[in-house]
């Protein structure tokens, strides 16, 4: 299955990457190479089966709703980029 | 005593027990050929010396008759797995100095156990790689001939211990991470059952496939370690509420009786002829010691790469949302808040990374969900139900682990998809869930070959015990690189 360049870029864009035009063509072809591969899954007759998100056999594991330990502020904001005032610091969200 | 760095864990343990070595002269003496060793190895992203030291003088002191078989043993860490005030990178340049405040489950029931890390070791990024050579920071070599890769993820932590820089390490193993190193560096690893040990501080790849284990010389040394790691932990949702089995106590040796089903699928065009010539002759040494060997067939192995390639991306691309340059690791400039995410993604991810990100993205997306995810998981209940129907029949599988020997630095780089085949005989453990151990067996032109146990979920007794008695007529795990 090929894809597109606007394809690429598309996903590249939901996946909040920045690539360069070479990058995305580079990645074009090698995600339709590997997407061709994984084409093979479609000759499997997977009528009726049921999907595996996890294999544990477990299912909604709970736990009390108590306060326990946390980390401090000071060692949460430890390997932040920027910061101030005690939370983390980033560039406007939306234009003025 | 032989030389130090080439103790196993058990000899280490031993000589530790009765008072003949100390911590602190292990420990000094490892970390002695580290840094002799490490400008051609490269396995190590940190070794953090000082405080190793300071722990081997502090196992020395504490040490009682009650001390247990890992105190004062000096361990490596793979890079992935959170350690408390130690760098941790997972290979990556978009965690480039991050320090975690916290430690993985597995490094506190290590230390508790009186272990002592000397550092982190090298791997894919993100554990996303079968060379090593996807880490952002060096390319482990191959202690066994530098020019080649030791596999990977868990390179470092395989060429550790075959270099003799430290007994043991642990590694992590989402499609073949710690069995396909440990089998091209000569080593023993095992990649418990999902859910055997808790994953709570391992920084996420595919996170219904993730699971930690260790890698070290003998299966001996390894149940040691899976006694250390393993059991219930309540900050992991998905470990198993179950008890963790005495595994030094299976190891009796014995195989009469033991029926080892030989997957068809698993010797087909692909393997190479010498790896499969050392694969059959470490089956027939089975046989001798009283198993009985029984061709089986898993149907939809040839399935396993093609749904790997889209569940574990999947899954990837949403534990990899995390990283946008806000909350830690270095944050590359922008006009706004998006660019700047975007452009600190673009560049910090290494290529592979960025690629697994964009497919699992891809699968993900609307319109293309039920085409390939959805199938995926439908697929996946397919080769899991291959498992378990073979499992009716015979106690466990062997396999290669490893289509080839060793490779070429450089050899797989620009084509990911002959890259993701050298994990086509590992991979479908994952998906089932089940455990596999990994067994050096004979090499092929001078280098390891590596053979693969598989069990049904829980087994691990019965793989340890396998790889025990495997491991008492052979000496294929005793051969050791020759490295200056």
């Amino acid at each position: 299955m090929a894809l597109s360049i606007q394809e690429v870029a598309h996903v590249a864009q939901l996946a909040r990457m920045r690539l360069s035009d070479e990058e995305l063509e580079l990645m074009q072809s090698q995600l339709s190479n590997i997407l061709e591969y994984i084409e093979l899954l479609q000759e499997v007759d997977v009528t009726g089966v049921e999907a595996t998100a996890q294999v544990t056999g477990l299912s909604s594991v709970l736990r009390p709703d108590l306060v326990t330990g946390a980390l401090s502020r000071e060692e949460v904001l430890a390997n932040a980029p920027d910061q101030a005032a005690g939370m983390f610091r980033v560039r406007a969200v939306f234009d003025e | 005593m032989s030389e130090l760095h080439q103790l196993t864990l058990q000899d280490a343990s031993a000589a530790l027990a009765a008072g003949e070595l100390t911590s602190f002269a292990l420990t000094e003496a490892l970390l002695e050929r580290i840094q002799r060793l490490e400008p051609m190895v490269r396995a190590f992203l940190t070794v953090s010396g000082e405080q190793a030291l300071e722990a081997a003088r502090a196992a020395d002191a504490s040490r009682s008759s009650s001390s247990g078989p890992l105190h004062g043993i000096p361990i490596g860490i793979k890079d992935v797995i959170c350690t408390r005030g130690v760098t941790t990178t997972c290979g990556s340049a978009i965690l480039e100095g991050f320090v975690p405040p916290y430690n993985a489950t597995v490094v506190e029931r290590l230390n508790a156990a009186g272990a002592i890390s000397v550092g982190k070791l090298n791997c894919d990024e993100f554990a996303m790689g079968s060379s090593t050579e996807n880490s952002a920071y060096q390319v482990t070599r191959n202690p066994w001939d530098y020019e080649r890769v030791p596999g990977g993820s868990s390179g470092g932590s395989a060429a550790a211990v075959a270099a003799g820089m430290v007994p043991a390490s642990l590694g992590t193993d989402t499609g073949g991470s710690i069995r396909q190193p440990a089998a091209l560096c000569g080593v023993s690893g095992l990649k418990p059952t999902y859910g055997r040990v808790s994953r709570y501080g391992l920084i996420a790849y595919g996170s219904s496939l993730d699971q930690i284990g260790p890698l070290a010389w003998s299966v001996a040394d390894l149940a040691l370690m899976l006694e250390a790691i393993a059991g219930h932990d309540p900050r992991d949702g998905t470990s198993a509420n179950l008890p963790v089995p005495n595994y030094r106590a299976a190891l009796t040796g014995e195989l009469r009786g033991l029926r080892v089903g030989v997957p068809r699928e698993y010797f087909v065009a692909g393997i190479d002829p010498a790896v499969e010539a050392v694969t059959r002759t470490a089956l027939e040494v089975l046989r001798e010691q009283g198993a009985e060997l029984v061709e089986v067939s898993l149907p939809h192995t040839k399935y396993a790469l093609p749904t790997y390639y889209i569940i574990a991306p999947a899954e990837a691309s949403a534990n990899l949302a995390r990283y946008d340059g806000v909350r830690y690791g270095p944050r590359e400039p922008g006009a706004g808040m998006w660019e700047s995410i975007e452009t600190t993604r673009g560049r910090r991810f290494g290529a592979e990374v960025r690629r697994r990100i964009m497919l699992g993205t891809y699968a993900l997306s609307a319109g293309y969900y039920d085409a390939y995810y959805r199938r995926a998981q439908q697929v996946r209940t397919l080769i899991k139900a291959d498992f378990s129907q073979a499992f009716a029949h015979v106690d466990l599988l062997a396999t290669p682990t490893s289509p080839t020997v060793a490779f070429k630095i450089g050899q797989k780089l620009d084509d990911p998809l002959a890259m993701y085949l050298s994990d086509i005989c590992t991979l479908p453990i994952n998906l089932a869930g089940v455990p596999g151990l990994v067994v050096p067996c004979g090499f092929s032109a001078g280098l390891p070959v590596g053979l693969q146990l598989i069990g049904p979920a829980f087994a691990e007794e019965h793989l340890l015990r396998v790889g025990d008695a495997y491991q008492r007529v052979t000496d294929w795990h005793k051969q050791r690189p020759v490295v200056a």
